[in-house]
């Protein structure tokens, strides 16, 4: 069938040069390209997303001075917001998905290679449109009516084009595994990836529902809680703050449980357990399905007893089990291992990745305990930020584990720990400093609105103690970082030119992907190998295997 | 390259099937979200004003009951397809397929002339652009639904006989679009 005999051999690599080279990616269904293309793209929104976050954090260093004209403040929050979340995060672990699942399940390509390759299209589509809105007063808070509505449609696109890469994802994963290859026996990271796609394929499903409700409310205006241009935080804020966004960095749970067992050499011990935890961070899609974040939110010290069993039902599902969810899988990986792990660059960055997504679950879950009084402040932007980085930081190592299989060359070991060191306190920088603000008062919003003079829908920067000391350190963070990247995007370019030649198995690996030459061929594998275990690389390696 | 035992490539296994019913899952959850917030505003819009559809619109349910008649048909002639197709039967799909066609078309011409009949004005309130966003979404998935029923007879009497997944498929999508509507009439339509 046409639909499932696309393979890559059909879109030969690119032997042309300038028209004929560009005509292969745009066209092509190759798994490797399409993921190389999203992260690519990723990375290009990652900066333009940090600078307007870099902007606003040396605003809100001092409420007196103002750099930024305050008229265009609203669009940049929104920009921030928009761009971290479904321009950064979730187009990265969708890229790092496309890009290494099929190798990771013994596949030969995608499954629906066209379904995803046309998500990616869309969604390039729609990122760019939704920009063009932001920049000509369009979004959340806009005030170009044509604008607003641009910029919801075109959210709706990037939704749309995210849901059908996933959809391929998934399919490829539910279909195309290599003989022998049970769920029980899928690498963690493939596994974490299955949990994360069907999590998307429930919660943007229900965003975009509410996307087009608020479309119809904006575009044909009349009274009612839908048609205002404040609207789009109100009833689809939930889209672009926890618990959402924590199932798009699902992701880095599996990175970290794969480096784990790679850099030490042995098996993760128990494995039912560990895939268990990966599947617990899912849980929070139940956050999506509800359209909201359940607390507790008169508190737990003055409130009836029966209304606090009737919050701490759904507050203990949806914001605790996470938590659980991911200290598991930390400890997990830390304690199941037999021996001591070699510190390898993927293994530090998806360490950090899974601590940060730690502290951003954690912090999520104090936010909605009412008598921390923290709703309304800059402590939900700070656990976002976390969570964000905390992407951008399993992306990166994604790049540095499995770069080699896709390019053939590896990137340089000792800068890129280097570089996971200043990302990780780069990320620490930028979102502390706001969980602090927040515990002090300092005002926020998933798309607060900032209007000059003291109107009451304003979010204005008004705010008492030592703020330009927080907002100072979170800026300064927010610029580490993008530093950070920057140097990790030159080192990958450079690698990718002239770096050392990666052998077929550079990391001692144990999953299917390292059994194939570096770089894949189009293909992926020569032939189809049947697997009975879930390491199969690690069975024909006596001399590092714990137990036959 | 590390040499692990190999077989004969497998035949994929049922990618448009699972593919297709992934995307089913995504449109329940698209309709379950967009009825649960329907029904969150009309309760806001009851406790608010006292009522909810606005004065002088009536809402035809005769149309209603008949594209909620023209679905489970609809069904049948999916599964028949799938019957049929198990038994290389060409005819009775091709005739099963076309059914399905046919009856989805009569869906989509029963909601035009719902709209005709309610004359309501898209910009008259939060219940207008509620309607109108979630009876046009799902006659978008009932377009949708016409589409793929074209494209699986045109496969299957091309001459891909051996296609029984897509047909399998396709009734899947069906069935799925006939239990959102199920939920829609009774939201919109009969509860109003």
């Amino acid at each position: 069938m046409s639909t499932i005999d696309s393979h890559a051999s059909s879109a030969p690599a690119s032997s042309g040069a300038g028209f004929a080279c560009i005509a292969d990616w745009i066209g092509t269904t190759d798994h490797k390209r399409l993921g190389r293309l999203y992260l690519g793209a990723s990375a290009i929104t990652f900066i333009a997303s940090a600078v307007a976050a870099l902007l606003l954090g040396v605003e809100r260093i001092s409420p007196t001075k103002e750099w930024l004209n305050v008229g265009s403040l609203t669009q940049l929050f929104a920009f921030e917001r928009f761009g971290f979340t479904y321009l950064v995060l979730l187009p990265l672990m969708v890229g790092a998905a496309i890009a290494v699942v099929p190798l990771q399940v013994g596949a030969r390509a995608l499954a629906l290679p066209r379904l995803a390759a046309a998500g990616f299209w869309l969604w390039l589509i729609g990122a760019g449109l939704a920009v063009f809105a932001l920049i000509n007063n369009g979004g959340p808070g806009g005030g170009n009516p044509r604008f607003v509505d641009l910029f919801i449609l075109s959210t709706v696109l990037v939704l749309v084009g995210l849901l059908a890469s996933a959809g391929s994802v998934a399919t490829t994963i539910l279909t195309t595994r290599a003989p022998g290859m049970n769920m029980r026996r899928v690498p963690y990271f493939t596994w974490s990836v299955l949990v994360a796609s069907l999590c998307l394929l429930i919660a943007l499903p229900v965003l975009t529902g509410d996307l087009l409700y608020l479309y119809a409310a904006h575009h044909y205006p009349s009274l009612g809680e839908l048609a205002s241009n404040r609207a789009l935080g109100q009833w689809a804020g939930f889209g672009f703050t926890q618990p959402t966004t924590l199932i798009l960095a699902i992701p880095a749970l599996g990175l970290l449980a794969d480096t784990a067992a790679t850099a030490s050499g042995e098996r993760l011990r128990p494995r039912g357990p560990i895939l268990l935890a990966i599947a617990l961070g899912g849980v929070a899609v139940l956050g999506s399905v509800l359209q909201t974040s359940p607390g507790l939110d008169a508190g737990v010290f003055h409130i009836a007893v029966s209304d606090l069993v009737k919050q701490l039902i759904p507050f203990g599902i949806v914001q605790v089990l996470p938590v659980i969810g991911i200290f598991a899988l930390f400890a997990f990986s830390v304690q199941g291992l037999g021996r001591r792990p070699k510190v390898t660059a993927p293994l530090v960055f998806a360490l950090f990745s899974v601590l940060l997504l730690l502290e951003a679950a954690t912090a999520n879950l104090v936010a909605h305990i009412g008598d921390a009084q923290l709703a309304g402040t800059t402590f939900e932007e700070g656990a976002w930020l976390l969570v964000v980085l905390a992407g951008v930081t399993a992306a990166a190592g994604a790049v540095t584990y499995w770069g080699p299989k896709w390019w053939g060359r590896t990137l340089p070991e000792k800068p890129a720990l280097g570089l996971a060191l200043v990302l990780f306190v780069g990320a620490q920088l930028a979102a502390l400093p706001l969980l602090v603000a927040g515990f002090a008062d300092q005002l926020g919003g998933i798309f607060p609105a900032i209007e000059p003079g003291n109107a009451p829908s304003a979010v204005n920067f008004s705010y008492s103690g030592p703020m330009e000391l927080w907002n100072s350190l979170s800026a300064v963070g927010l610029g580490l970082t993008l530093v950070a990247v920057l140097a990790f995007l030159a080192f990958a370019v450079r690698s990718f030119l002239t770096g050392a030649a990666a052998g077929d198995d550079p990391w001692n690996g144990h999953t299917l992907e390292w059994a194939t030459t570096s770089p894949a061929p189009a293909d992926n594998f020569a032939a189809v190998h049947i697997v009975t275990s879930a390491e199969p690389l690690l069975d024909l390696k006596p001399s590092t295997r714990s137990d036959a | 390259m590390i040499a692990l035992s190999s077989s004969p490539a497998a035949a994929p296994r049922r990618q448009i099937f699972v593919g297709t019913a992934l995307a089913c899952a995504a449109a329940a959850s698209l309709f379950g979200g967009m009825l649960a917030l329907f029904l969150r505003m009309r309760d806001a819009g009851i406790k608010a004003n006292g009522l909810w559809v606005p004065k002088g619109v009536v809402v035809p349910m005769v149309p209603a009951n008949i594209m909620l008649l023209s679905l489970i048909p609809t069904g049948v002639f999916a599964q028949w397809a799938v019957y049929s197709a198990k038994r290389d039967d060409k005819q009775h799909t091709g005739v099963a397929l076309a059914l399905v066609g046919v009856m989805g078309l009569l869906f989509i011409n029963a909601q035009a002339y719902i709209y005709s009949q309610m004359k309501l004005p898209a910009n008259g309130g939060t219940y207008n652009s509620m309607f109108y966003t979630l009876t046009g979404v799902l006659v978008a998935a009932a377009i949708a639904g016409v589409v793929f029923s074209a494209v699986t007879a045109f496969r299957y009497l091309g001459g891909r006989t051996t296609d029984r997944e897509v047909v399998s498929a396709h009734a899947l999508y069906w069935y799925v679009l006939s239990a959102a509507y199920v939920l829609l009439w009774f939201v919109v339509y009969v509860t109003k």
